[in-house]
Order: structure tokens, then sequence, then C-alpha cells
């Protein structure tokens, strides 16, 4: 588990990465579900 | 007589769909199914990606940022193609649903846009030994996000909405000459940025599982995009109603 976090030094980057974008695109599908929920 | 009616009525009416009220459930029923593939395709691209792919012998695990990156940047630039494409339409045929999908577009591109810029930032430093350089395809990549970004200010600064419609297509349709530049930039200057490992015209310069991963990666972000667009077409047909 550790490796895969440490991804050999380059953890901090390549999660960087995909934490990010997997966030907005969460943020962006909220935000969608909140406007068709609006009356 | 009779032939000729099942004829017609045989092939799909594209312009009976044309109007947002006979759109509205049928983007409804896509966004589902493009849902669910984007759902399915993602966890198999990083199955892959993660999994399967073995470590690069030049760039170690830093190359994994590609599939992302190479996703979010080929989509950027698709979408503001199709972006641009809707908006031409608009213009031309002043078709209410046009202006609605180029309008449910430009968030998406923007984002997509904004996630380019940003993998390819954590990419570079660890490989270029910079965050960010003035490069050519940087830089063109930069005016993609600030065309999106004009075209949704523009949007939400006219309260007309036909005004506002024409002004964004407008600036939509003259900034899709960008797109281009930004395909190519990489060949037309000397840049930081590598060159193509895919193109239609050569074989690509990767390993086959790497190239599986990305693939699988882009046609998530794709149906992604079709899910979330089609999505947001129904709200703005809503909002207008």
């Amino acid at each position: 588990m550790n490796d895969l976090l440490y991804l050999n030094g380059y953890g901090f980057y390549v999660w960087g990465s995909y934490v990010v974008t997997f966030a907005l695109l969460a943020i962006e599908l909220v935000a969608l579900r909140k406007r068709t929920q609006r009356k | 007589m009779t032939t000729q009616t099942n004829t017609r009525t045989a092939g799909i009416r594209w312009f009976w769909f044309s109007s947002p009220a006979t759109f509205y459930p049928l983007a409804g029923t896509i966004a589902w199914i493009a849902g669910v593939l984007a759902a399915v395709l993602t966890v198999a691209g990083l199955y892959v990606g993660f999994v399967v792919a073995p470590t690069d012998a030049t760039q170690g695990e830093a190359y994994r940022i590609i599939y992302i990156h190479v996703a979010a940047a080929w989509m950027s630039m698709f979408l503001y193609v199709v972006m641009a494409f809707w908006s031409a339409v608009g213009l031309a045929m002043n078709a209410r649903l046009a202006f609605i999908l180029a309008r449910a577009i430009a968030p998406t591109g923007a984002l997509f846009t904004f996630i380019a810029l940003w993998t390819g930032s954590l990419w570079g430093k660890p490989t270029w030994g910079t965050w960010w350089v003035w490069d050519a395809r940087l830089t063109s990549e930069l005016i993609l996000l600030f065309l999106y970004f004009g075209y949704l200010a523009l949007q939400a600064s006219i309260d007309e909405r036909r005004r506002a419609d024409r002004a964004g297509a407008l600036l939509a349709v003259v900034g899709v000459v960008n797109v281009p530049i930004i395909y190519y930039s990489v060949q037309w200057w000397n840049t930081l940025h590598q060159g193509a490992s895919v193109s239609l015209t050569k074989a690509p310069s990767m390993a086959k599982v790497m190239l599986l991963g990305m693939l699988l990666m882009a046609l998530a972000f794709w149906m992604y995009s079709i899910a979330v667009v089609m999505i947001r077409a129904r709200c703005e047909i809503r909002e207008s109603q």
C-alpha cells in the first residue's frame, strides 16, 4: 500500500493529478445534481 | 403509397429532434447510457493503467499521469470543436437547441482544459524540472482555457438570451482557429513538449498495454462529457421554459 502511495518518489505528482481530476469531476456532478433538483 | 410512407418514417427524423421539447427525453436516455459507460470505462482504464501496465523504462512511475493528461487534453480540444460546430449551426439556422448544446458544452470543456494544464504541470516538474514553460503547446492550451472563460463570461454578462448566444457563438467560431495551432504546435515550433505518441497517420510509439489504458480513459472522459452535457442541456431547456 505504501509502495502504491509512494510510487518510487512520484506519488505526489501522480496522485496530485488523479485526486484533483476526479475531485473536479465530482464537484461538476454534484453541482449539476443540485441544478437538476432546483425548481 | 404505403411503401413511400414506410420509407419516410423508417429514417431518423433529425429535424424532429431539433425541437428542445422532443430532444429533452432523448437527452435523458443518452445521459444514462453514457454515464454507465463512463463509469465502466473509467474502472477498466484505471485497472489497465495502474495494475496491468508496467513501469515506464525512462520516466518511471511519473508516466502514469498520461492516462488522464492525454485524455483530458484530447477532450479539451474536441469539446471546443463541437461547441464551435453547434455555435455555427446556431448562427446559420437560428436554432435554439444548437445554442443550448454549445452552452452546455462550455463548462465541461473548460474543466478538461484546466485538468490538462494541471496534470501537465504535475508531469512537467519531475520530467522537465519545471512546472511551467511559455512554449507553444502550453501557451496555446492556456489560450484555449481563456477562450472557454471568455465564452462563459459573455454568456453570464449579457442579459438578453439571444444576444448572449450570438455573441458567444461568434467567439466560439473565431476561436476554433486555436485548435489546430494546439495540435500542430509541437511540429511547427521547437517546444519542450513531446510530439504526439498516437496519430492517424503512423503507428503509435508506445507499448500496446499503455496505449490501451490511455484509449480506455479517453473513451471514459468522452462518455462522461456526453452524459454531463446532456444533463446540462436538459437543465437549460427546463430553465428556459
